[in-house]
């Protein structure tokens, strides 16, 4: 069953990119479609039946080199589990939304065949992603990981008649290769120092990576800080995070599904993902673990400014997704891996929904993006309006405080800050509050100008408003609702109780007895020994807990602490990570601050679009430097264009035109169109046709063989 | 006695040697072409062997070099001007000879052979058997293989021969003997009284 | 003690035999109408004899006090000689026979000349040496001018017939030096003396003088000249011929005499050879590039071959020669299929040689074209065809002889030789269009020929037949 999950997409992506001549357009999409609405379904029936048990489920050998030594396998664990479901869930809708999307779009000519390509490329991702989620071992993740890289590249420069949407792709793919870079160099690091690459091993190593040291450009290092550090640099690339964020927001040069897709749900999320399948060696790295969590914080921060003053639809959506991308970060930074994880899960959702939502809305203001010119279409297109306003509900944080009841993101949003606030980095926790505002702000910025208040533009664009066909509105519908029930339907699991997460993840958990009760160890039976070689942190637990206790009234009974070595489960949490009972434990005030941060944010943004719509502009124009600092994303680009693009593209000149140019094909070309026909000619000229002059030859030839005979013979 | 017979014939081989190669007329290489021979016949009459000696004088004196007599006088090629071709090239060839040359005074000047190289040496003149015996227990029985493959060399040789010169032309009549003694005049005659001022 | 001889050299006795028998068969019968029964004949009763060698009794065997010798290494050289031979013969009828100059005498000759190749590689004296040597030139100096009445064809066998004289010449001076200088003529006394102690610089010259005789067989440069003007002269499946079994037997003699008799004396000739291989392949590969007849770019092609194979010979040792048997073997099979396709190569009935006619030919014969592209790229040595694999044989052979210097400079020789191998597939595939047509001749025999090489050159890759494992017995009977 998982191997049809993982291969469907491919046979997809293969019979619609190479047989659609065949088979005719709308069989080959619908044949990838229909592919991956099976995958879809097989990977719900897997992560509903799982068990949390880590299966390996080998496919094929694939690398044997030295003691390099991995299968291709599939390690079905919690984390490829929730990754299966997000991947084939959105990427199903996707394909379907496309349907109606990529019909009739105005960059191609009439009767130019670009929807088969377009699936297949999809599906090519969609297969990719999964060869990610699914790795058992790093390599065959860097393999998927690179795979999505190609195919964001081919899907953001889609319209390749768009020199825009080109140098988007190519900005996309180099930026990538910095974070891949160091994603490569921490695998490297990895096999260097465990001498696998197999998760299983690495896992195992990981405490002894702690007590190691390498030295990495002439600094000694711990090992496993290097090796955590090393492969963040990975995930940020792949999760845009702040200095390798840039590509992120031009990707939305791709087509509006794509968005959805690979720059909101699924690929961009793949850093969380490798930090989350890497929690046992990031455990045992305090240091790159704080750095995360302060560049996670930061992007969450930087993205949602910048978001206040975006006017493309698609580009506040995607600066919101980069921000969103910190929020996680700063959960995993903290060491609250199943949070990250459930923003990751909601996250998918409602982003989807709204990047479909704003889709539909472009699609129907005829491939307009610019939010100023939209304005009043409520009435136009409800089904869209519902649907992108159950979107913003949902990443504003709309629920009721103190209990677990609202929309998903108020869920897990609320789950990070209370584990940033937990997790002792105060930094992270007030940027992320602040950034929460920010959010709320720019959200229901983006319902006002497009939905409420006049019709601005272009009159005729507006008149011409329709609401989207069925097979866009389907995935909508769909995907709202996910976004309205999947932060409570499993909250217990991702961000309820110890044990309750322990048993979801497949972590052995031992129960603690009621806090004061410091001396009992109180380990369940089975988990005796463990539990034993932990001794510790059951201390720390209750130590921690008697702190906040009193605040923290749903969990009075017992405590639970996660017990298990790395590599057991999905997720590893170190004997002294506490975050999820401090969390539990925060202080009421913590837990209403986003809440707060979002009301706030929601009140200044009705006042300054609905009530009284020339705020924001006289505010512009007082604040004019800020603006435009905001406005120009904090000059990031024109930063790195002096910086590294601009030399680059010296170096890339001069090795082109004098070193490739000049030395290389100059000589090469000298050599074949100078010396060799020389010699050629000179060749000929020997070959008179007079035996004679034959004859001379191999006179002169043993002439000199016995000459250099006599003289070398001579050393004899 | 033997020695002064050796040097004499040597220095006649030699000789006849080179002006084989550089006499001007064809007809005189062939003689001095004849000269090196029986010096060669007369070498191997001092090394006993006067069976090969006699060989050579029949075979090489009496047949090849007469055949090449008739060859050189029959075709009529322009020494000369082949010679002038070569000329180009002879200074360039003397000097290359001389390097050879140089180098063979060498290698022949410390003239030194394996050690194992006499016990391995054959006896040139066999004690206890006749001369012509000893050769004929050599080619026919030691060098029995040697023997047959220079057969079949001599057997290719006459093929390539016939191959290459023997001509089957069509369109040409041909004297069939057998058929002209199997003529039968009367099948090949036909009596005819002519009458005069008639015709037939 | 003659019977064990005679039961020893019996496959070179049945092919002579049958050569006189068929011969006086058809000179008291038919003639030359019997000339493409006996095509057919020679070549299976070759099959036979090779199916026979190659599975008969193994062991090292000597015959004639050592003068014949029947080894792995002279079975395997045999084999490959009678295959290639009876491919050839078989592909040389149709194209004679629709020239008017398909005699009787040829498949006989070319028998005989094939029992000449038989005495080479297993020549244990210097004596059966010269003698198989000879069997084998005549009867090619005949063939050669087989077509009398082309003036090109005499030229040719002329030609080859003065400078193989000469090279006979060079040859016999050699050996006798080597008499001379070790005693014997036998190789297995010649080795004892070069065994121990230092090796005399007359011995050394007549070894100079037979490989410079050898090398004339092998066309190795400078003793290369003939090959292109012979190449070009002689009738096509003649040269067809040339480039097969002759080379086969040339360099199975080359290492015969090498390892056999001077043994002792690896570093002597090392050099020697080194710099044979190293002239022949680049002049192989610079020389093929001005030309534009393909059967003179065949003659430098196959002078660059011998250039690669003599790398295998100049390690000079048995994973050389392993590799330098494996190299004949697939350059064999490579030069059949090729051949094959020239002989097809006419337009008007007429053959034509000029590469320039061969322009767009993918367009009207895709699938011979794409055999015709395999078989250039083998040549050229591009991967992932069997020829590429040859190369990297004998290369690795020479880096393990300590020949680096060597194996660069025949990577280097390489690059450019791929050049007139990749010009015939670009102008197959792009050249501009031309109106004269080549016709379509589609005779079975060299279609079947040029595919069942083409398809060896990928298949090879996989399955060698064994081949590979009898070219390493073989090198191992030889060297040690």
């Amino acid at each position: 069953m998982e191997t049809i999950i993982l291969f469907a997409p491919l046979v997809g992506a293969i019979i619609c990119g190479f047989g659609w001549k065949f088979i005719g357009e709308t069989a080959a999409q619908w044949v990838a479609t229909g592919l991956l609405f099976l995958a879809c379904l097989l990977s719900w029936i897997v992560f509903i039946s799982f068990d949390g048990v880590t299966q390996s489920i080998p496919v094929l050998r694939f690398i044997e080199s030295g003691s390099l030594a991995t299968e291709w396998a599939f390690r079905l664990d919690r984390l490829t589990a929730i990754m299966l479901i997000v991947v084939t869930t959105v990427s199903a809708l996707v394909h379907l939304y496309s349907f109606g999307y990529m019909d009739n779009d105005p960059q191609w000519k009439e009767g130019e065949s670009y929807k088969p390509r377009f699936f297949a490329y999809l599906s090519f991702f969609t297969f990719a992603m999964l060869m990610l989620v699914t790795s058992d071992n790093l390599v065959q993740m860097f393999f998927g990981w690179e795979g999505v890289g190609v195919a964001s590249y081919l899907l953001i420069g889609f319209y390749y008649r768009k020199p825009s949407a080109n140098a988007a792709a190519m900005k996309a793919f180099i930026v990538n290769r910095v974070g891949d870079f160091g994603f490569a160099l921490g695998i490297f690091a990895l096999f260097f120092l465990v001498d696998s690459i197999n998760f299983a091993d690495v896992f195992a190593a990981a405490p002894v990576l702690a007590e190691t040291h390498v030295t990495f450009l002439w600094t000694e290092w711990n090992a496993a800080e290097l090796v955590a550090f090393l492969l963040f640099v990975g995930a940020m690339g792949k999760s845009a995070q702040l200095l390798l964020h840039t590509w992120l927001p031009d990707a939305m040069e791709g087509p509006t599904p794509v968005s959805a897709l690979i720059h909101a749900a699924t690929m961009v999320t793949a850093g969380v993902f490798l930090v989350c399948r890497m929690s046992p060696v990031m455990e045992f790295a305090p240091n790159a673990t704080m750095f995360i969590t302060v560049i996670g914080a930061t992007t969450a921060f930087f993205a949602a400014t910048v978001g206040l003053v975006q006017t493309d639809i698609k580009r506040v959506i995607a600066y919101s997704t980069c921000s969103q991308l910190g929020y996680m970060f700063v959960a995993a930074g903290v060491g609250m891996y199943s949070a990250a994880m459930f923003h990751l899960f909601t996250h998918a959702f409602f982003k989807a929904l709204l990047f479909l939502g704003a889709g539909s809305v472009i699609h129907a203001m005829h491939h307009e993006q610019e939010m100023p010119n939209y304005g009043g279409l409520r009435k136009k297109i409800p089904y869209t309006y519902w649907a992108m306003m159950i979107g913003t509900l949902a990443i504003t944080g709309v629920g009721i405080p103190l209990t677990t009841i609202g929309f998903a993101g108020f869920l897990s949003k609320d789950a990070i800050i209370e584990s940033a606030y937990a997790g002792g980095s105060a930094y992270g926790f007030w940027l992320l509050v602040i950034a929460a505002g920010m959010t709320s702000f720019y959200s229901w910025r983006l319902i006002f100008l497009t939905f409420f208040g006049e019709p601005r533009g272009d009159k005729h664009t507006h008149d011409h408003a329709h609401e989207s066909p069925m097979v866009m509105l389907i995935p909508l519908g769909v995907l709202s609702l996910g976004a309205v029930f999947a932060g409570m339907i499993w909250y217990g699991q991702f961000f309820g109780h110890a044990d309750k997460v322990g048993k979801f993840y497949g972590i052995p958990v031992a129960e603690m007895a009621a806090h004061g009760d410091t001396t009992s160890h109180g380990a369940s039976g089975d988990d005796h020994v463990t539990d034993d070689g932990h001794g510790d942190d059951s201390h720390a637990t209750d130590g921690h807990a008697d702190d906040g206790h009193g605040a923290d009234a749903g969990h009075g009974e017992h405590h639970a602490g996660f017990v298990g070595k790395p590599g057991e489960g999905a997720l590893y949490f170190a004997p002294d990570n506490t975050v999820l009972d401090d969390a539990h434990a925060a202080p009421k005030w913590v837990k209403v601050s986003p809440f707060i941060a979002m009301l706030i944010g929601l009140a200044i943004s009705y006042w300054f679009y609905i009530v009284n719509p020339t705020i924001p502009a006289r505010l512009a124009e007082n604040q004019r430097p800020l603006y435009l600092f905001l406005k120009n994303k904090w000059y990031f680009d024109e930063i790195y264009n002096v910086i590294f693009v601009k030399p680059a593209v010296a170096i890339g000149r001069f090795f082109w035109k004098r070193g490739d140019g000049n030395t290389i094909d100059g000589f090469l070309n000298g050599v074949a169109m100078g010396v060799v026909p020389f010699f050629t000619r000179l060749a000929g000229k020997a070959q008179s046709g007079y035996i004679f002059t034959y004859a001379f030859w191999m006179v002169l030839g043993i002439a000199a063989l016995v000459t250099w005979m006599t003289i070398g013979g001579g050393a004899h | 006695m033997s020695v002064f017979a050796f040097y004499l014939f040597a220095l006649s081989a030699i000789t006849g040697g080179l002006f084989t190669v550089i006499s001007r007329q064809p007809v005189h290489s062939v003689l001095w072409l004849i000269l090196t021979f029986i010096s060669a016949a007369g070498l191997f009459v001092l090394l006993g062997a006067e069976f090969v000696a006699m060989l050579l004088i029949i075979v090489y004196v009496g047949a090849v070099a007469v055949l090449f007599l008739f060859v050189v006088m029959m075709l009529d090629v322009d020494f000369a001007e082949l010679k002038a071709e070569m000329a180009r090239y002879m200074p360039l060839a003397l000097l290359i000879g001389l390097v050879i040359l140089m180098q063979f005074v060498m290698a022949y000047g410390s003239w030194e052979s394996a050690h194992a190289a006499d016990s391995l040496r054959a006896q040139v003149v066999p004690t206890d058997k006749h001369n012509t015996e000893a050769l004929g227990a050599i080619i026919y029985d030691q060098y029995f293989l040697l023997f047959q493959l220079a057969g079949l060399i001599l057997l290719v040789a006459m093929i390539g021969a016939i191959v290459l010169t023997l001509r089957h032309r069509q369109n040409i009549k041909r004297q069939d003997i057998l058929a002209q003694m199997y003529r039968d005049p009367a099948k090949a005659m036909q009596l005819k009284d002519v009458k005069p001022g008639q015709g037939l | 003690m003659i019977s064990t001889d005679l039961t020893i050299i019996l496959p070179e006795i049945v092919l002579a035999v049958y050569a006189m028998l068929a011969l006086v068969v058809a000179v008291y019968t038919k003639k030359d109408g019997l000339a493409g029964a006996l095509i057919w004949t020679t070549a299976a009763l070759m099959v036979v004899l090779a199916g026979w060698i190659a599975t008969g009794a193994g062991g090292t065997n000597l015959a004639f006090g050592g003068m014949f010798v029947d080894d792995g290494f002279s079975r395997f050289a045999k084999v490959a000689i009678l295959l290639s031979a009876a491919c050839v013969l078989v592909m040389s009828q149709d194209f004679m026979a629709r020239r008017d100059f398909l005699r009787f005498e040829y498949p006989l000759l070319v028998a005989l000349s094939a029992v000449g190749m038989m005495m080479m590689v297993s020549a244990g004296d210097l004596m059966s040496l010269y003698m198989g040597l000879e069997l084998q030139s005549l009867a090619l100096y005949v063939v050669a001018a087989m077509r009398r009445d082309s003036v090109r064809s005499t030229e040719a066998g002329l030609k080859y017939f003065v400078l193989g004289a000469l090279s006979s010449g060079l040859l016999l001076y050699g050996a006798s030096l080597v008499y001379g200088f070790s005693g014997t003529t036998l190789f297995s006394g010649i080795i004892q003396t070069t065994q121990h102690g230092e090796v005399s610089l007359g011995l050394l010259f007549g070894l100079i003088f037979l490989i410079s005789g050898l090398a004339f067989k092998v066309s190795a440069v400078p003793f290369h000249m003939w090959t292109p003007d012979v190449y070009e002269g002689s009738p096509t499946p003649v040269t067809a011929f040339f480039a097969t079994a002759p080379k086969v037997a040339a360099m199975g003699l080359f290492a015969r005499v090498l390892h056999d008799a001077f043994g002792g004396a690896v570093a002597d000739w090392q050099q020697v050879i080194v710099l044979l291989s190293v002239m022949s392949m680049f002049l192989g590969a610079v020389a093929a590039i001005g030309q534009h007849d393909i059967k003179r770019l065949m003659a430098y092609s196959s002078i660059a071959h011998m250039g690669y194979a003599l790398i295998g010979l100049a390690a000079g040792t048995e994973a050389g020669v392993k590799a330098m048997l494996m190299y004949m073997a697939i350059y064999v099979t490579m030069n059949v299929g090729t051949f094959a396709f020239i002989l097809m190569m006419e337009r008007d009935g007429q053959p034509v040689t000029n590469i320039d006619a061969l322009r767009q030919y993918a367009k009207r014969e895709p699938g011979k074209a794409l055999a015709v592209l395999i078989l250039m790229f083998s040549l050229a040595g591009v991967p992932p065809m069997l020829g590429f694999f040859a190369k990297l044989g004998v290369w690795q052979a020479g880096v393990q002889a300590g020949l680096i210097w060597l194996v660069v400079a025949s990577a280097v020789a390489s690059a450019i030789g791929a050049f007139y191998y990749l010009r015939i597939v670009f102008y197959m595939y792009f050249g501009e269009d031309t109106d004269s047509q080549l016709d379509s001749n589609n005779s079975p025999v060299l279609w079947g020929a040029l595919m069942a090489s083409a398809a060896l050159m990928l298949i090879g890759v996989f399955y060698q037949f064994g081949v590979e494992g009898a070219a390493a017995a073989a090198a191992a009977t030889l060297v040690n």
